[in-house]
């Protein structure tokens, strides 16, 4: 594992640890497994880290730890990843009323694979979706796992506003948009569970290299979960 | 908040927002660091009326804002030179300032810079959110309502521990950044710089760079020499850094700043060194940039001698109060003893002076 380990500066206060150059499951465990082992260890001067598909950001303050002493702990504690102890992934379920006003694009999306409503929910619900990163809004899961069956190309001219907690398709892509934001994909439902709640003691609900699973629920449902806030979530966890 | 602990917005000037040296700990959220675009100023501005560094300050964008001071305190102004005023008369900047309940705080117009700070004793008390004050206005986060100030907006000002620091202090003159129109900032390269040719390196290393119109506190897009990929500049997507320098497919360098989004899926070929992100954060469209390579070792020399020069100002506001009523805002005050300070920084030696003045 150790060789295939890139490190590189980016700027001086930042050091990339990438393990590759793709989208896999596998290179991204790696970005989780370093990660979470470099939390555990508790190296003084690492600032924090954003994980990405293949490679982990850490940023450091160079005035309690050097480059190369940094470099020298990512590469022990690569060394030693076998021997430290960590979290499985969690899969948290995501519950989502599908279609109608909160999924504008259902139709189309069933229609242009020459699928029912019904069967593109089934298939969608029946993903375990991993969250490779977050990025571009606060809370964006880049997801991956989607089945090639629902693929749907963006909208030809993008919505000014997408709201909070819909849940949409882009190309062979699926996303939750967390906040209110402009955007092209089709959206197909809405969850009542808020992905960022800034003022929250956890502000973002998802995390890189966690799963996520979609589940059907109805508006009874909705509105309850609405009403309810985060506690619904929690019971959701697996 | 006691009562008239605030900042009145009479004027809210072109883009002043509420903000401190970022919001740590969530990039892996994709929540954007935002904080100050010239990191220097507004620690600078905190030290000199007696703050922690990373106490909010308010940042102002070309245009100032026309402001009413509630209370008795001090402030300080650094950054751009806006042309400052406090009831019409031009006041210094780089130093601290006493201001008196009602005293009205005006800009006449830019002289040089983008960006300038104000710090007031006490810190701007807007909510911490996520552990910052920062605003990231893309999002509606952090500072005051998540938004640039308006007319009628009243800024909460946090309680300082005496009215004024213990010392009156001004950053000596040597040591004022120059905000030039045509600039040299250090880089290190990476971390793709070996997704570019020798070519492409030599290009951007060599040319002279301009700033465009689009250029926000989220990145500056530069003008100049098309810098050379070996193919293609896309990437998956990774982490962002303060100063980071892109090249998207169209060869153009971007330079992600404060509000950068956390991740992004193009090419850096280098990082600009925090040092020198200051004199980014202060250039305007049509200014002219050229890049210098550097050693991350120097870098980080360059950054512990800014270090040493920000432990040597807040030691020096924390020293003994004065007895003496102090007030630098009255031209006719008479001195009654200077004390003068002796900082080493990056090798050089300047001297602070620290005036002791009766009225």
């Amino acid at each position: 594992m150790e060789n295939e380990l890139r490190l590189a500066p980016s700027g001086d206060l930042a050091l990339v640890a990438s393990f590759g150059n793709e989208i896999s499951e596998a290179l991204n465990t790696k970005v989780r497994g370093l990660m979470l082992a470099l939390e555990k260890v508790k190296v003084d001067g690492i600032v924090e880290m954003t994980p990405t598909y293949c490679s982990l950001m850490i940023h450091y303050d160079p005035l309690r730890i050097g480059y190369e002493a940094l470099c020298g702990k990512v590469r022990d504690t690569l060394g030693a990843l076998d021997d430290i102890e960590l979290p499985e992934p969690m899969v948290i379920e995501i519950p989502t009323l599908y279609g109608g006003d909160y999924g504008p694009d259902l139709d189309y999306v069933a229609k242009h694979n020459g699928l029912t409503v019904d069967e593109v929910i089934k298939i969608h619900t029946s993903g375990t979706y991993r969250i490779y990163m977050l990025g571009f809004t606060p809370g964006f899961p880049y997801l991956g796992g989607m089945d090639e069956r629902i693929a749907t190309p963006r909208l030809e001219t993008p919505r000014t506003k997408i709201a909070g907690g819909s849940v949409g398709i882009a190309g062979a892509q699926t996303g939750i948009y967390p906040i209110d934001s402009p955007g092209g994909w089709q959206i197909i439902g809405r969850t009542p569970v808020a992905l960022y709640d800034p003022l929250s003691d956890e502000p973002i609900l998802l995390k890189a290299g966690e799963s996520i699973r979609f589940v059907p629920i109805d508006q009874a449902t909705f509105d309850r979960l609405s009403r309810e806030g985060r506690s619904g979530t929690t019971e959701g966890r697996v | 908040m006691s009562v008239g602990r605030f900042i009145e917005v009479i004027k809210p000037g072109m883009l002043t927002l509420v903000q401190d040296l970022g919001r740590y700990g969530y990039q892996q959220f994709g929540v954007p660091v935002a904080g100050a675009m010239d990191q220097f100023a507004a620690a600078a501005a905190n030290l000199l009326v007696g703050n922690d560094r990373s106490d909010a300050v308010l940042e102002m964008m070309m245009l100032g804002p026309e402001l009413k001071i509630g209370f008795k305190g001090c402030v300080a102004l650094t950054g751009a030179d806006l042309g400052p005023k406090i009831n019409g008369s031009p006041v210094a900047m780089w130093q601290t300032l006493e201001v008196q309940a009602g005293d009205v705080l005006s800009f006449g117009g830019l002289k040089s810079g983008l960006r300038g700070y104000l710090a007031v004793a006490g810190g701007i008390d807007t909510p911490l959110v996520m552990n910052s004050r920062s605003t990231y206005t893309k999002a509606a986060l952090g500072g005051f309502e998540g938004r640039a100030l308006k007319a009628g907006d009243q800024v909460p000002v946090g309680s300082a521990e005496a009215e004024r620091p213990a010392a009156m202090l001004a950053i000596p003159a040597e040591l004022v950044p120059v905000y030039s129109v045509s600039k040299t900032v250090r880089i290190v390269l990476g971390p793709q710089n070996d997704a570019f040719t020798n070519a492409g390196l030599q290009t951007f290393l060599d040319s002279v760079y301009t700033v465009t119109n689009e250029c926000d506190r989220m990145g500056y897009r530069l003008e100049g020499p098309s810098i050379e990929h070996v193919k293609g500049g896309d990437i998956i997507s990774d982490g962002i850094a303060f100063g980071a320098v892109q090249v998207p497919g169209h060869g153009k360098p971007i330079i992600m700043m404060a509000d950068r989004q956390t991740t992004g899926g193009y090419t850096k070929i280098a990082g600009v060194i925090s040092v020198d992100l200051p004199l980014l954060a202060q250039s305007k469209p049509g200014d002219q940039i050229r890049f210098k390579r550097v050693s991350l070792e120097e870098a980080h020399e360059l950054l512990k001698a800014r270090e040493d020069f920000y432990s040597e100002i807040s030691e020096m506001a924390a020293a003994q109060p004065i007895d003496a009523v102090v007030s630098l805002s009255s031209m006719n005050a008479e001195i009654i003893s200077t004390r003068l300070f002796r900082l080493n920084v990056a090798g050089a030696v300047y001297d602070v002076k620290v005036e002791e003045v009766r009225v």
